[in-house]
Order: structure tokens, then C-alpha cells, then sequence
């Protein structure tokens, strides 16, 4: 079979959506930043959604989350983006408006700004990239770092005595009567792909069936500032990161109660 | 002629918002400006205009809604007092750095730290020469009577869209506080969608049409050489505005032998202190700044030759002083520049002012 044959249009098993720009990336081989890029790229493009929306990216790796999708963007003050989200959304309520946002930016100096987003229950889906780690800054100790890893401001390895504990945002906002649908997600592996954007999915329609604040944590890899490969990367997060941050729904409005996933 | 009203001036702040189609006001509560936002959630203007208005959870968050929703091409605005002004300087920045269109209302109060809750002037360093962190400028109008709080409020959307760039009213809390007649501006219908996506679409975040480009709302440059660009064009613009939007009041300065130069408060002050030292036969006039940035220079270099001093009054510890000082010596003059002030929240007296005029400036020698 020669290459013509291969590249019949019945053979296209894959393409790239057409809201995903054609560029070279700036994240590291490995990086989950670009997997979850790819899911949101995908499903505004299926969902037909390129036209109402507005992406806020965050302070760190995803500062650059505008070169890669197409779709109308600002850039938040570091933790600011789910206020940010609240400006634009409030005065533009039939938009879907998302903050994409690291751990550094949401659960450590953004940590204000997004209890309140979800306790007012804004419209908007957070998209909550969990790394455990500073990753542009060159891998310092996050709030989400877990307990005796080691990063470049905890050389010892993180020590609750010193550093207090890693902190479970997802849990917390699933308390707050105004999330709708709160879920911790990974993507790793060909199929932790496919149900992390079933989430992301039911996220978006959640907010433009106007339900309150969506929010999907993924919990990821920084091989780069972790000082591992990427294969090593995924299999120390499944290790290590997985038994603190358990995967699975915490809260789907729909079928009533939080779900208690510990 | 407009409607009359007895209000507070942090009121008139609320019903002029209304009155001129702004689109979106988030803030949090502090003392001396907190009616801003209890008057605009008493008057409910989403019920008849379709303005929001939001008690965000912090000065911080603020700032940063009207980032967001600024960015979406609307009138939005913010009001604070000067601790609240001070968190809110890295979200100015930011707008300033994006280049977008806003209004921010600063009622001061005396400090530094938490200081008093009295009236001050101390913020206009933080005010004119930037505040937040880079190379900004924001134009700030500053109103010495409650129908200045009326006018102001369109007036600095008309200059923040002109520009693309923050507008900052710097009153204090005696004009926040105290009620005069006021003479309310008619209504404005807020811009419709396809207004707002026709003067600003090119730049607005909204969602991204299949007609046009996506638009991208952003301070950052991580290629110093387009960043040099960048600040040129921020600097070119407010050239512009220096050259453009210089604005004051002059109040018998045609035969005046003596200066003040007083803005705001102090400037109704020095309004009295005028006629006291004329009775008493000192030929003296009063320049009010209404725009701090940008100062007022193009009168004072015309002024300066004709006059023997200006007496810079102001409501601080001498900050706008150092601008009129600028300004005589770009005016090629060396005529004296004195300061009078209070500080902690002391409103000046008349007779103190008339006092120090001839204290610092008519003593022989000077």
C-alpha cells in the first residue's frame, strides 16, 4: 500500500482539531499542559463554542495557554483568574468563560479568589492543573506538593512541621453549595484521556446550562522540575500522587450530595 | 436643565455611574467611600439599566473583576479608599499594562498604613505617578464639589476609551462625605453588544467571530525588544494625553501677584483664603489642577513670568509641589515655590493658608 492509499480521507482515524493552533510548543516533552490543551481545543471545536468563548490563563507554565487555542483570551494577574473569569462572565453571561489554572496560581496566592468564585457559584468551568510543584519558576514546593517531596525550596523533602500540609482544593470547593460538579481527574494513559474529557465535557455543558462553577482538577505530571523522565514521571504520579489525590467525581449536582471519595 | 438633588458626593459617584451607561461596577466596602456601593445596590440599576454590581471578596479581586470585565470592551468601574487603592495598584498596573479602558474612583483617606479615616491628599504620588509596579500612567481628574462627582464620572470613561487606558477620579473623603446641590447629567443608554463589538471588537475579549482574528488581552512580552516597543508606544500615549488633556480652573489669576495651587479640598480652601487675602489688599489668585496627570504645566509656564511665588496647599505632607516646582523651572522661571500642608487628616484653615502665603513668600527677601 503506498502513502497515497494510506492517506485516504475513509482511513483518518485522527486529526488534529482545528481550534488547536499550528505551533511549535514551549512546555516540556511529557508535560500535561499540552494533553489538557489538546481535550479543551477538541471540545470547543466538537461543541461548536469557538464563537462565545473566553479563556483566562493563569501566571506559570500555561501563561502561554493563548498561543494554542483559538479562541479569545486574557491573562490574569497571578491567582487572579477565576475573579478575572467573574469580570467577564458577569457582564457577559451567555459566554463560556474558563480559567485554566496551575496549583501555585489557584490553591496558593489564588486561594481567595477561587473559594469565592465557587461559593458564588459564577458560571464559569476552572480547568485546575495539579502538578504539585512550581513548574516555570523552576520547581519550587507548592500548597499541593505532597509530604516529603522534595523541591528546590524543600531539599529535605516537604515537612509538615515546617511547611504545613499538601492541600486538597477539589475537596474543599466541593463543600461550597455553589459548584455544580467538582471532579479530580489525571491523563496519563490513553484512557485517563478519554475520561478526563468526559469531565471536562460535563463540565462545559454544566455551565452553559447555566448549573454554577464546574471544576476539574487534573492531577499531572512536571517531569522537569520533578528530575524525572516522562515515563518515570507518570508512574511516580500514580504512585505517590495518586494515593493523596484520589481520582473520581467528588460532587455532581445532578445525583444530589458530594460524594466522599475518602 | 438637569434634574436637582441635596446628595452626598459618594452618592452622586453611584447615580452618575448609572446615569452614564456604565455597564459594571464591583468594589469593597471601606470607610469613607462605602455609599458608592450601598446607593448603586439601593438604586438596583439591573433591574432598569442592565448595570452589574458586585461586593467582590476583596479590593484585590476588585480590581481584577474590572480587568475582566474591562477586557470584554465595557464601562466598568471600581471605587476604594486609599489602603484599598494601595492593593488594588498591581491590578492598575495590569489594565494600564493591557491597555484597557476603566475607571477608578479613590477617596482618600489619611495615612500611611491604616492611618484615619479623615480626609487626605495623601495618594497623589501613588495617583499621578503610577502607584502600581512598570512605566504607567492613568489620567486622574480631581473634584473639588459634588457636581464635579457628577460630571467626572463620564467624562473619565470618555478619556479611559479614548485612550485605552485606566482613569482615576482622586477626590477625599470631605467630598465623598459632605452633600451639596447637585445638578444630575441626563441618561445615557448603555452600549449594546453591537455597539460595544463596533468600538471595540478589535480589541475585546467577547468571543472570537468567525470574521476576525482572536483577540489576546495581555501585559506580558518575554522579548525585551517588542517590549521596549510596547512601553514606547504606553509613553507615546501619554504624550498624547499631556498634550491633549491638560485641565484647570483659574480663579483671579489675571492680576495676581501670588500663586496658590490647589487641587480638590485644599483648593476649596484656598477659594476663601483668596478673598481673605484680597480684603487685606495681596493681589492673589488660585490655580486649581483638574487633571493631575496630567499636570497642568502649559498654564503654570504661562502664569510663572507674571507672578513673585505660588504656594503649593495641599492636604499632605508636600507632594504636588514637586510638579510645580517642574513646572516653573521648565518655564525657564525661578520664581519661589513654597508649600503649605496638614496631614493626618486636618483640613487647612483659610486664615492658615492667608498666614502662611505671607509667612513663606511676602517676607522680605523673598
Amino acid at each position: 500500500m503506498d502513502i497515497k492509499e494510506i492517506i485516504k480521507p475513509e482511513n483518518l482515524v485522527y486529526s488534529k482539531s482545528k481550534v488547536q493552533i499550528d505551533t511549535i510548543t514551549h512546555y516540556c516533552p511529557g508535560c500535561t499542559h499540552g494533553v489538557v490543551h489538546k481535550l479543551i481545543s477538541e471540545l470547543i471545536d466538537e461543541m461548536g463554542i469557538q464563537e462565545k468563548t473566553v479563556g483566562v490563563a493563569p501566571v506559570g507554565c500555561a501563561v502561554f495557554a493563548y498561543n494554542y487555542i483559538d479562541i479569545d483570551w486574557q491573562e490574569a494577574a497571578h491567582g487572579r483568574a477565576p475573579a478575572v473569569a467573574t469580570g467577564i462572565v458577569r457582564l457577559n453571561p451567555d459566554k463560556f468563560v474558563f480559567a485554566y489554572q496551575g496549583d501555585g496560581d489557584l490553591a496558593s496566592i489564588g486561594a481567595g479568589e477561587i473559594i469565592h468564585a465557587c461559593n458564588r457559584g459564577e458560571n464559569i468551568l476552572v480547568v485546575f492543573i495539579n502538578n504539585g510543584i512550581y513548574g516555570m519558576t523552576g520547581g519550587q514546593m507548592a500548597p499541593t506538593t505532597i509530604e516529603n517531596m522534595v523541591t528546590s525550596t524543600t531539599p529535605c523533602g516537604r515537612d509538615h512541621e515546617r511547611n504545613g500540609y499538601p492541600l486538597k482544593m477539589t475537596d474543599l470547593v466541593a463543600q461550597l453549595p455553589g459548584t455544580s460538579y467538582v471532579t479530580r481527574q489525571s491523563a496519563q494513559t490513553a484512557a485517563s484521556v478519554r475520561k478526563c474529557k468526559r469531565a471536562l465535557k460535563k463540565g462545559i455543558q454544566n455551565v452553559l446550562d447555566k448549573k454554577g462553577t464546574s471544576f476539574v482538577e487534573v492531577v499531572s505530571t512536571c517531569n522537569s522540575g520533578w528530575k524525572l523522565t516522562p515515563v518515570q514521571a507518570n508512574k511516580w504520579m500514580e504512585e505517590n500522587m495518586f494515593p493523596y489525590y484520589p481520582l473520581g467525581d467528588m460532587k455532581d449536582s445532578e445525583k444530589g450530595e458530594p460524594v466522599s471519595n475518602n | 436643565m438637569g434634574e436637582l438633588r441635596l446628595m452626598k458626593g459618594n452618592e452622586v459617584l453611584a447615580e452618575a455611574a448609572i446615569r452614564c451607561g456604565c455597564d459594571g461596577y464591583f468594589g469593597y466596602p471601606i470607610t469613607p467611600q462605602s455609599e458608592v456601593m450601598e446607593m448603586l445596590m439601593e438604586r438596583q440599576p439591573w433591574d432598569e439599566t442592565g448595570m452589574v454590581v458586585l461586593q467582590a471578596e476583596s479590593e484585590v479581586a476588585a480590581i481584577n473583576m474590572v480587568y475582566g470585565a474591562a477586557g470584554s470592551g465595557k464601562k466598568v468601574m471600581t471605587s476604594s479608599s486609599s489602603p484599598g487603592v494601595s492593593l488594588m495598584s498591581e491590578g492598575i498596573s495590569y489594565i494600564a499594562g493591557a491597555e484597557l479602558p476603566c475607571l477608578v474612583v479613590n477617596v482618600q483617606r489619611g495615612g500611611p498604613g491604616l492611618g484615619t479615616i479623615q480626609p487626605s491628599q495623601a495618594d497623589y504620588f501613588q495617583a499621578v505617578k503610577g502607584g502600581g509596579h512598570g512605566d504607567y500612567k492613568m489620567i486622574v481628574l480631581a473634584p473639588s464639589s459634588v457636581q464635579e462627582m457628577n460630571d467626572f464620572v463620564d467624562l473619565a470613561f470618555e478619556l479611559a476609551f479614548k485612550y485605552r487606558n485606566p482613569a482615576m477620579i482622586l477626590t477625599d473623603g470631605a467630598i465623598g462625605q459632605m452633600m451639596e446641590k447637585v445638578e444630575l447629567s441626563d441618561y445615557k443608554k448603555r452600549w449594546t453588544e453591537k455597539e460595544v463589538n463596533e468600538k471595540n471588537g478589535s480589541w475585546a475579549t467577547f468571543g472570537k467571530p468567525s470574521t476576525r482574528e482572536r483577540n489576546v488581552i495581555t501585559s506580558l512580552e518575554l522579548d525585551s525588544a517588542k517590549m521596549e516597543v510596547n512601553n514606547q508606544r504606553f509613553q507615546e500615549k501619554y504624550r498624547r494625553m499631556e498634550a491633549e488633556e491638560q485641565r484647570y480652573e483659574a480663579i483671579q489669576c489675571d492680576d495676581a501677584e501670588y500663586l496658590f495651587v490647589a487641587f480638590g479640598t485644599a483648593a476649596r480652601v484656598c477659594e476663601k483664603a483668596v478673598e481673605i487675602a484680597r480684603e487685606k489688599g495681596i493681589k492673589v489668585g488660585l490655580l486649581r489642577p483638574i487633571t493631575l496627570f496630567p499636570f497642568p504645566k502649559d498654564v503654570i509656564k504661562e502664569l510663572a513670568p507674571k507672578v513673585k511665588g505660588f504656594l503649593s496647599v495641599e492636604m499632605n505632607a508636600g507632594q504636588m509641589v514637586e510638579d510645580v516646582k517642574l513646572a516653573v523651572y521648565d518655564a525657564g522661571c525661578n520664581q519661589h515655590v513654597e508649600f503649605f500642608g496638614r496631614m493626618g487628616g486636618i483640613i487647612p484653615s483659610p486664615g492658615e493658608v492667608v498666614e502662611a502665603l505671607e509667612q513663606k513668600l511676602m517676607k522680605e527677601g523673598k
